[in-house]
């Protein structure tokens, strides 16, 4: 989709597009702390909770939005 | 990639360890913004385009680069530090202290700037009143933008230091050449798109401190409650004082920890600071005066109203939850200090670090890595946001009037480019001048009073009353100056001298003795006793010697006890060693007494300024603030009124008596004297005046319900 120039990129597409990049990552890495727990000492709090895994997921949600919204159209 | 190598590799202690996915995470966000930089160069064709974006924002994008631009980092690490350091009056700034002035400028002010088509808030000056006053402006805020910028890097490149272990060089160097190519390729389209893009990684960067902060705390009332018993030890100076409210505890200096009162936080804050710089700053309001058309303008302006009101979720909050829920690794509380306490960085951490504090406890890989991209995009972009600006009042408000009227738009496009260059390059200077005088750092945080409010005045009696004339704006704009400035340097003089509070500091390596006692549930220190090494005194009376000079106690040890020398006194110890047991210590109290033995070197000095610009004069302080409670934030907020109303009334009384303009030369410029462009249809949902009141409710209903 195109912003208000003729042919210019939406910076929503920007957006999107790295939140996505983000919320890939930091859900991948919050699974795979999940599954490769950190020693306890060296944890976070609220560890349990795996923030990261579910925050991640709104981050990817959130991403996956505005990327395929304003995809770049010909 | 190679610049990361050398982040990794300059990492040392720090507060925050990022790993590797952290790092791929900051990466991530260098090469979407110079990618933003180099694919908006093709749309920055003509000046218009490089310095108003080419007026085409839509309100969604014009108001989130408005919000964005007040949303730095040192914003939001600042406002957590108040909120540590005054409880929710911290969260003022973002109701009182702001919305009434943003509504303000959407619906009164914007059409002026609208229908003017300046380039700028000085450009007004100068279709309102002339040469003058747009010059005064012009280059005064040219000078504030730069040092400001240089502030930012420099306070960048301070905490990355310090919470990351980044070598300073690097971080100014790295984040200036990144700022310096996306603002030079792609001019304000450029900032504004990474300040949209920032305003996302600020908000997902940092909801989640607050939301886990609160499970931890045990839900909202057990967090309030977990303060009111912490500041107790947190505050001590403090303890009538409610934390917890924000109109409750304003009815008298003493009941509240800014020690003001409900007058100068309406007048001061409410009035002054917040109209000032919500409507006049031009950093602030070249980013709505670039929408497509006048109501996008509005719109996009009353957008940030209602964004500017949830900011207190990602900034008071966490500095609230500072006073809950931060603990010692031994399970206590963990007190936080001010920039200024001797024990700062050395026993203890300050204010200013209570949300990276937050973000170590709660965040880690990957969530860490966006939490400090968002810091870093804030700093960038509040960079980028200053040098846009700067290019825009260098080009168009000093170069073309002052020094080349007439010349060819492509020539001012390319002046606009090498004046962004060049404000970088003076911004790295401005930086680096701050690694040797770091004091001036107090110059410049006030520096936005002395000239925003004034500019206010001018500005408002400008579009206001058409009686004021050239002659009055000019000089009510400079004789508030110089009153601003007067006041400050008026609180920090000090005609009987002042005197440092007195401190003691244990040197590295001495080998000290700590003798400990119960007090209540706690063990406490009850004397310290210096073995061996050496001891620096400052403004410390010690009994039988002379103020200034170096001796070796000898014979005897001596004694520092007894409330008049031991009662304000701090004894640092950054790293020493203890007496029984050998081990590595570091400690910061204060009043307690401490004995010399024999053999211990000392080197005592007394220092006494007359003018102090990091101490208030309580009696000077006084009668600006009213208070001799007041805190710095308190005298600010009572300086701000008292260079309003002085800026009214001399503009005022010059007005009267020198020559006006005539009506035509006002036109499109005075209330009364610009038609408003008709009326064009749109959907109920688009009209100004809707949102407009709807915010005006949600304010009233947020204070009523925190009152």
């Amino acid at each position: 989709m195109i912003d208000h120039q003729e042919n210019r990129l939406s910076i929503w597409f920007f957006i999107g597009a790295m939140v996505l990049v983000y919320g890939l990552l930091i859900s991948g890495a919050g699974v795979y702390g999940w599954m490769n727990p950190p020693a306890p000492e060296v944890r976070v709090q609220l560890w349990p909770l795996h923030a990261d895994v579910w925050w991640g997921m709104v981050l990817l949600v959130i991403g996956l939005f505005y990327t395929l919204k304003f995809w770049p159209k010909s | 990639m190679a610049f990361l190598t050398l982040l990794a590799a300059s990492a040392g202690a720090s507060m925050l360890r990022l790993s590797p996915i952290d790092l791929l995470i900051i990466a991530i966000y260098f090469v979407v913004v110079l990618a933003i930089g180099f694919y908006l160069k093709k749309f920055a064709a003509t000046g218009e385009d490089f310095f108003l974006a080419g007026r085409k924002m839509t309100a969604w994008i014009a108001g989130l680069s408005f919000i964005s631009a007040n949303l730095s980092s040192l914003e939001t690490m600042g406002w957590s530090a108040m909120a540590y350091q005054y409880g929710m009056l911290g969260a003022h700034a973002y109701l009182i202290g702001a919305i009434p002035a943003i509504l303000f400028l959407a619906i009164v002010m914007m059409p002026f700037y609208y229908i003017s088509k300046t380039h700028s808030v000085p450009g007004y000056l100068q279709l309102r009143y002339g040469e003058g006053a747009r010059s005064i402006a012009g280059i005064s805020f040219s000078v504030m933008t730069i040092a400001v910028s240089g502030a930012s890097m420099f306070a960048m490149a301070k905490i990355l230091n310090l919470l990351l272990g980044w070598d300073m060089n690097i971080s100014i160097w790295v984040a200036s050449l990144t700022v310096a190519i996306y603002v030079t390729l792609g001019g304000l389209l450029s900032a504004i798109f990474n300040e949209v893009l920032q305003f996302f990684l600020i908000w997902l960067g940092s909801l989640l401190i607050p939301i886990l902060g609160i499970i931890h705390a045990g839900g909202w009332h057990k967090m309030l409650a977990a303060i009111q018993k912490n500041v107790a030890v947190i505050h001590p100076g403090v303890q009538n004082a409610d934390f917890t409210t924000l109109w409750r505890n304003l009815g008298s200096f003493d009941t509240n920890p800014m020690g003001i009162d409900w007058f100068g936080m309406v007048f001061g804050l409410g009035v002054a600071v917040s109209f000032g710089y919500w409507c006049t700053d031009f950093l602030q309001v070249q980013r709505v005066i670039v929408a497509k058309d006048l109501r996008s303008a509005q719109n996009g302006t009353l957008i940030g109203a209602m964004l500017k009101m949830l900011v207190p979720l990602i900034v008071t909050i966490p500095g609230l939850l500072g006073l809950a829920v931060l603990m010692n690794g031994d399970g206590s509380l963990m007190v936080l200090v001010a920039e200024s306490d001797p024990r700062a960085g050395i026993t203890h951490h300050t204010f200013n670090d209570v949300l990276p504090l937050l973000m170590s406890q709660y965040l880690g890989p990957g969530l860490l890595g966006l939490g400090v991209t968002a810091m870093i995009a804030g700093f960038m972009s509040g960079m980028a946001g200053n040098v846009s600006a700067f290019a825009t009042v260098w080009t168009f408000d000093v170069y073309k009037p002052l020094i080349r009227k007439h010349a060819s738009d492509r020539h001012y496009l390319q002046m606009g480019r090498w004046s962004s260059v060049v404000g970088i390059l003076v911004s790295i200077a401005t930086a680096y001048s701050l690694f040797f005088f770091s004091n001036i750092l107090e110059y410049l945080q006030v520096l936005v009073f002395f000239f925003i409010v004034p500019l206010f005045g001018t500005v408002i009696l400008g579009m206001l009353w058409k009686r004021a004339t050239p002659a009055g704006g000019f000089w009510g704009f400079l004789i508030a100056i110089i009153f601003s400035i007067s006041m400050w340097a008026f609180v920090h003089t000090f005609p009987d001298g002042y005197r440092p509070q007195p401190k003691a500091i244990i040197s590295q390596g001495a080998v000290v003795h700590l003798e400990k006692g119960q007090e209540g549930d706690s063990e406490q220190i009850t004397q310290i006793s210096v073995e061996s090494g050496s001891v620096d005194m400052v403004n410390v009376t010690i009994p039988g010697r002379q103020q200034d000079g170096a001796f070796i106690v000898t014979d005897a040890s001596l004694d520092l006890a007894g409330a008049d020398v031991t009662g304000q006194m701090h004894v640092l110890a950054p790293k020493v060693v203890l007496g029984n047991t050998q081990e590595a210590h570091k400690f910061g109290l204060e009043g307690v007494p401490l004995k010399l033995q024999p053999g211990v070197r000392v080197h005592s000095s007394t220092i006494s300024k007359r003018f102090a610009p990091a101490a208030f004069n309580p009696d000077h302080a006084k009668i600006i603030a009213r208070s001799e409670k007041a805190k710095p934030m308190a005298v600010n907020m009572y300086s701000a009124w008292w260079s309003l109303v002085v800026c009214l009334l001399v503009t005022v009384v010059v007005s009267l008596f020198t020559k006006r303009k005539p009506d035509e030369a006002l036109k499109n410029l005075v209330m009364g004297l610009t038609p408003r462009p008709p009326e064009t249809a749109c959907p109920w949902y688009e009209k100004p005046l809707l949102w407009a009141s709807v915010i005006l409710v949600v304010l009233v209903a947020i204070n009523i319900l925190f009152w």
